[in-house]
């Protein structure tokens, strides 16, 4: 395309959109979409993630603006916690004499 | 995404369907004023639907095709209504009538232009039915009081479109405020006509909202849009109109024959 718009310098920025289907629960990552400010970004949201009467709330991040953990240093990041029972609560025996447990 | 994380249900809504089962037979009257709302929307519908895969952004293609569809669902209430005085359905009104037949104000058949002239439409429309729906949803006429209450929230988000983009192509670059402005020139001489009252409105005292009574709140809620955009409020040449007497621009008898041409070629088609 070589109309305005078109050039890829001229392309909208990406943001990441987070819907929350209802009271009580978490906001979650619906996916992304172009937008040229946060306010369109927000109206765009609704009109391609919540057509389907899908949510009560939307928050958009520029995606520009996430940090991510390195796929390459998947071992260091996640492997650590395998094998590490007592973190959690199940490894722990139930003491005598606690109630409401 | 797993599939149980969003709760999704289709919700309440008045629809079409329900106007046409439920609705009393209204009267000659009343069904004429329903067919010109009808024919406002189900035209601006019709012109809308050409930027599904056109326009700047695929974003922007659902953003007008939602918009387009809503209206359209607001075309299918009034049109519904109105063919019960006459035992028609909405089909026959949409896709069997002639082009003087057809009585929305000539702004909605105005072409889409370019984006801006696109939005300058919008934003004339939107702002146009928000003060009609508001309104008409205090109207004695039950079925016109509903069809305006469900048409008002959907209305309210298409002036919120048309506002965001009229406030970014008037300030944002030399190229996009030359356009808005002229397409806001080719458009608001149209404006006029919508605010005209007539025989029919004034029949209707209490059942339709008087055109001209619209007005305070059109120009007091456009004028705070143009501040913000720093665009003078135009002024100048208006449109003869008729378009509720059926007298239209060149542009509608164009836009019918794509919109007719399927039902008339295969009557009764279904798919």
């Amino acid at each position: 395309m070589s109309s305005p718009g078109g050039g890829e310098h001229e392309t909208w920025p990406l943001w990441e959109v987070f819907v929350r289907a209802s009271r009580g629960l978490s906001h979650l990552h619906a996916g992304s979409l172009h937008a040229p400010d946060a306010e369109m970004a927000l109206r765009n949201a609704r009109d391609l993630y919540t057509r389907r009467n899908e949510g009560v709330s939307i928050w958009v991040v520029p995606s520009s603006e996430i940090t991510t953990s390195d796929p390459d240093e998947k071992d260091a990041f996640f492997e650590s916690p395998k094998g590490k029972r007592y973190r959690h609560a199940g490894y722990y025996t139930e003491a005598e004499g606690v109630k409401h447990l | 995404m797993s599939e149980t994380s969003f709760q999704v249900s289709v919700g309440e809504a008045f629809t079409a369907e329900d106007v046409a089962e439920a609705a009393e037979k209204p009267t000659e009257q009343v069904a004429r004023y329903a067919l010109r709302l009808g024919d406002d929307a189900l035209i601006l519908a019709q012109q809308l639907g050409w930027w599904v895969a056109r326009a700047p952004e695929l974003e922007e293609d659902v953003a007008l095709t939602n918009i387009a569809l809503d209206q359209l669902g607001h075309a299918r209430a009034f049109l519904s209504y109105a063919g019960l005085a006459w035992g028609k359905t909405e089909d026959d009104l949409a896709y069997f009538r002639g082009e003087s037949e057809f009585v929305n104000a000539q702004l909605f058949e105005q072409p889409n232009g370019d984006f801006a002239q696109t939005i300058a439409r919008q934003f004339v429309a939107s702002h146009f039915q928000f003060e009609l729906y508001r309104q008409l949803q205090g109207s004695a006429n039950a079925t016109l009081a509903a069809i305006a209450a469900k048409a008002l929230k959907e209305v309210d988000y298409h002036r919120d479109h048309a506002d965001q983009w009229m406030l970014r192509l008037s300030l944002g670059t030399d190229e996009s405020r030359r356009r808005m402005l002229r397409g806001l020139e080719v458009i608001w001489p149209f404006v006029e006509e919508l605010f005209r009252d007539d025989e029919l409105t004034d029949s209707l005292k209490g059942v339709a909202a008087a055109p001209s009574s619209l007005l305070e709140g059109f120009e007091k809620s456009t004028a705070a849009v143009f501040a913000r955009c720093e665009i003078e409020i135009p002024a100048g040449f208006v449109a003869r109109g008729g378009g509720r007497l059926g007298q239209h621009t060149e542009f509608l008898g164009h836009l019918l024959a794509e919109m007719q041409v399927l039902a008339r070629e295969h009557p009764g088609a279904t798919w």
